[in-house]
């Protein structure tokens, strides 16, 4: 990579990225961004229950965790929540890119800026309206898993969808509106049309805009605060309880491996949308 | 269009260029080893194709880029590694570059700012500038209400109010369609003598070229391959690549050999042995350009011409002149422009087919080795 | 584009399912709020709609009123602490070849997928009593004391003993910890409003002879402003909408206007204001939004060659 070899050419007036103030600066931005994360990784290895000096390198912790069955609950049921929330997102959201995309009505624009609500409203507005919803309308409590972390997942279903929206929408743009017009003078039906010749169309985008949707739901805080209760608790909830009691490795541990979680996902998630910028208006 | 004969000057040039190269990544030459001067009061011309160097050329005299090795000394002093804002020299860009959230007085004041001149001055000085380009009446508009031509003149006018001591123009009638772009190089050349200030321009075209400087430069592959008048580029290009560049040619491929001092004998294919004015030897090109050659029913008497046997292929009309293609059993054939008003034949029109001598003088025929 | 009613089974099939969800779970439950926040409570968990500000006007109160304002403030602070730090690091980016531009993107962007609790949580290591920077920073003194002394000054005593700084659950923190998270919502917009400047505007003023600064605030704020107001937004509105950035690192002073909106609907248990809090919340949230676009109208000029 060029970055390890030495520019020979002296440095123009305009070459800002080479200047060594901008490149500090960079570089203690990175600093600061990453440290606090990288030492978050590394004490969860802390041999100390009370985690504040290095006394050693252990997994225990990680064990710990994986024996905790209140966490590895609350693992399961936000994994649960986030892929039936992730079906659902990226359905909607595919109906509301492909309505959007392709038609003209009345009241277009307002409807443009009622999908945009979710994603501009503050979470705390969202997740205390879902609450009051929830409890004023009666919605049943006490069910069987997996129906108990309905709520939740109505409410996430409701904020992520417009997000896959506007990634499917981006991959939208680039389809040629020909190829369906074929498919309809060969005889297809305005949904096989849909089928056989838009969604393949849109496959990058659905995959980008599913993984979106993946891990909003999987990271959220404050929604799922606001509907879950004790019995649907959720990973991040739990580890929000864990952190109001105390700092301790095994804390440290969960995090990290909601990080790697969260990482694999998202590398997936951005080759995908090269894979969305890369092909042209016809491939596949 | 332009004074070729006189190309001022008073003594020391105001551009020297001294061996400057530009390597890019530790690989692309985009400069090699150029050497060039520039004098004061010049109209002077970057002639080149594309990728030949002469933008970089003239981001370095502006200071975008700096040089890998050599030196730019304007003015007597040493200026390579100078920024861009303290050099004596302004440059019009390509795209115009034209400051799109200031006004067309805000624009042409910009560079007097910088200079913190006392706003009186700045006053006359912008309304100076841009009756110069006629723009006077337009001081308050914005330039997304203006074409391309115009905002072209605000930017030469923000550029001169600050009376460099040489102006670099980058491209300037490239963006321009046919009718504005004729008008601006006669506007181009009528501003330079009277700002008297010297100009680089850097171009593709070489009719601009040719129209409009006093003295051009014409580069290759990052090289300068002759620097020289306008008519001494037509008339004695140095190598093959110069003489195809500007202007129409003909070549004909031939070896060359010493043949006393300052004359070659070529033997060229269909031509046979001739002994012309030259210095190249080997592999050369004998060229002609077409405006040169003439047509004859008979075979010339005339020792000091060259003359061969053509087949009439390829006729274009021109109403006063005709462009010919001549099969002469060669690879290419012979263009030839024979004027329809003193041609030696009885007829002016030319038939597919037909034979004709054609013959140019010994005098006009160049040599020309790469 | 066509008009739906050429193919209007086909445009109600599929605008109807995520209308019905955004409708259903979204509008209504807001509308729902929207109708507690004029009511009043009348008992442990009944209201009653009487159309009344009593509940908005409560919220206007000097108490509630300084909290948003104090929501406000801390969300400009850190607005205006990541535009500075944001700025240098997209230019940097600009302006760094392809193949680096991309990795120092990614690199900017990736703290940013990870969870925000996380995020917030690590910081806690950071800044506490015996945390990273008081660790380090008492380090620093104990090395700086022992080598004074070796050299012959003092005690071990001249700079230290170290005091450790108060640097958790306080608004310094609060607003230490909304700057970490934001970062990546800022850098983003101007490295694409960056990206789409003509680079010739900077030359010609280099070239008229205007220095570096000069150019920036002369040349490239005005015409990359559009990114920078949509940088400026989407850092500010969840700033000041934030809830687990104050819970975390806060102390009892430093609540912010989310905090007090999940009191009250969970210990106070008082919906109907915490719905009219909630709302004059997303009304400021609206504000903001109309502010932008309006500066982004003026402003669009930077697209003109």
């Amino acid at each position: 990579m060029s970055i390890f070899k030495r520019n020979p050419d002296p440095i123009g007036p305009l070459d800002y990225s080479r200047r060594f103030s901008l490149r500090f600066t960079v570089g203690l931005t990175l600093f600061f961004l990453y440290a606090p994360i990288v030492g978050l990784i590394v004490f969860s290895f802390n041999d100390s229950r009370r985690n504040v000096v290095w006394r050693g390198f252990t997994t225990d912790y990680y064990v710990k965790l994986f024996n905790n069955d209140a966490l590895m609950l609350a693992f399961g049921n936000s994994l649960t929540i986030a892929l039936f929330t992730t079906l659902f997102s990226t359905v909607l959201g595919a109906l509301t890119a492909y309505v959007l995309w392709r038609y003209r009505f009345p009241g277009k624009a307002i409807y443009e800026g009622g999908m945009a609500l979710p994603i501009v409203i503050p979470e705390i507005c969202m997740g205390v309206a879902m609450m009051v919803f929830f409890a004023r309308i009666g919605w049943p409590s006490g069910m069987i898993w997996p129906f108990n972390l309905s709520a939740i997942t109505i409410a996430h279903i409701a904020f992520s969808f417009p997000f896959a929206a506007i990634v499917i929408r981006a991959r939208l743009e680039s389809f040629n509106p020909e190829l369906a017009e074929c498919a309809r003078d060969l005889g297809a039906s305005e949904f096989r049309v849909f089928r056989d010749v838009v969604v393949p169309h849109m496959k990058p985008g659905l995959i980008a805009g599913a993984l979106l949707a993946f891990t909003l739901s999987l990271d959220d805080f404050v929604i799922t605060f606001f509907t879950s209760g004790p019995d649907t608790v959720t990973f991040p909830v739990k580890i929000y309880s864990m952190v109001r009691f105390s700092v301790t490795p095994e804390v440290n541990a969960a995090s990290t491996v909601l990080i790697l979680l969260t990482l694999v996902v998202t590398a997936f998630a951005l080759r995908m949308q090269n894979r969305n910028n890369m092909l042209g208006s016809s491939g596949h | 269009m332009s004074d070729t004969a006189t190309a001022p000057s008073t003594g020391e040039p105001i551009i020297q260029i001294k061996n400057v190269s530009k390597i890019f990544g530790g690989t692309v030459k985009a400069v090699d080893e150029v050497n060039l001067e520039v004098q004061r009061g010049e109209f002077f011309a970057l002639l080149g194709p594309s990728g030949c160097g002469k933008t970089t050329l003239l981001r370095m005299l502006a200071g975008f880029e700096v040089p890998t090795h050599g030196q730019v000394i304007i003015d007597g002093h040493d200026m390579s590694t100078v920024a861009p804002n303290k050099r004596p020299i302004n440059m019009v860009f390509q795209s115009y570059a034209v400051f799109p959230h200031m006004s067309v007085e805000q624009n042409v004041a910009y560079g007097l700012k910088m200079d913190r001149r006392p706003a009186k001055e700045i006053r006359e000085r912008v309304a100076e500038a841009l009756d110069l380009v006629k723009l006077g009446h337009l001081g308050k508009r914005m330039p997304d209400e203006m074409s391309g031509g115009q905002r072209q003149r605000v930017a030469l006018a923000r550029a001169l109010v600050k009376r460099p001591s040489v102006l670099l123009l980058d491209e300037p009638l490239s963006a321009l369609d046919a009718k504005l772009r004729e008008a601006m190089q006669m506007e181009l050349v009528r501003l330079q003598k009277t700002v008297g200030i010297t100009f680089v321009i850097v171009t593709h075209d070489q009719s601009e070229a040719l129209s409009m400087a006093n003295r051009i430069a014409v580069m290759n592959a990052g090289t300068v391959q002759q620097v020289a008048p306008p008519t001494t580029l037509y008339e004695a290009p140095a190598n093959r690549f110069v003489a195809d560049f500007i202007g129409k040619i003909n070549m004909i491929e031939g070896d060359a050999v010493k043949a006393g001092e300052g004359e070659v004998t070529v033997t060229a294919p269909g031509i046979g042995e001739v002994t012309l004015a030259g210095t190249a030897t080997g592999k050369v090109a004998l060229a002609v350009r077409p405006e040169k050659i003439f047509v004859a029913d008979n075979e010339p008497a005339d020792p000091n011409v060259i003359k061969v046997k053509g087949k009439v292929g390829e006729v274009a009309y021109f109403g006063s002149y005709s462009n010919v293609f001549f099969d002469i059993g060669l690879a290419q054939p012979l263009q030839a422009d024979i004027s329809n008003v003193t041609t030696d034949v009885e007829e002016i029109t030319f038939t597919a087919g037909e034979e004709y001598w054609v013959y140019w003088r010994k005098a006009d025929t160049l040599v020309l080795g790469d | 584009m066509e008009n739906w009613k050429r193919s209007a089974q086909a445009f109600f099939s599929a605008f109807t399912p995520p209308t019905f969800w955004l409708v259903a779970f979204f509008i209504v439950p807001l509308s729902l709020i929207w109708l507690y926040s004029f009511s009043m409570k009348t008992g442990v968990t009944e209201i009653t709609l009487d159309w009344n500000l009593n509940q908005y006007a409560r919220a206007l109160e000097p108490l509630y009123l300084g909290i948003f304002w104090k929501s406000i403030l801390m969300a400009a602070a850190t607005t205006a602490i990541c535009l500075v730090v944001a700025f240098p690091v997209a230019i940097a980016i600009v302006f760094s070849k392809p193949t680096m531009r991309m990795w120092l993107l990614l690199l900017v962007i990736l703290p940013f997928w990870t969870n925000l609790l996380i995020r917030t949580y690590a910081l806690i290591a950071v800044l506490r009593t015996n945390g990273f920077i008081n660790g380090g920073l008492g380090w620093l003194v104990e090395k700086g004391d022992w080598l004074l002394s070796f050299v012959g000054l003092g005690d071990n005593t001249i700079i230290g003993p170290f005091e450790p700084l108060s640097l958790l659950y306080n608004n310094t923190a609060v607003i230490f910890g909304l700057v970490y998270v934001s970062l990546p919502f800022m850098v983003l917009p101007l490295y694409a409003a960056l990206d789409r400047l003509d680079r010739s505007y900077l030359e010609a003023s280099l070239d008229l002879g205007a220095g570096h600064f000069r150019t920036f605030f002369s040349i490239v704020v005005p015409l990359a402003l559009p990114g920078i107001a949509s940088g400026i937004v989407i850092t500010f509105i969840p700033a000041m909408g934030s809830y687990l950035t104050p819970d975390l690192l806060g102390g009892t002073d430093s609540q912010m206007i989310a905090n007090v909106i999940a009191d009250q609907f969970k210990q106070a248990n008082n919906w109907p204001f915490g719905a009219a809090l909630s709302f004059l919340l997303m009304y400021a949230t609206f504000f903001a939004l109309a502010v932008r676009a309006v500066l982004m109208r003026k402003e669009g000029r930077g697209d003109v060659k």
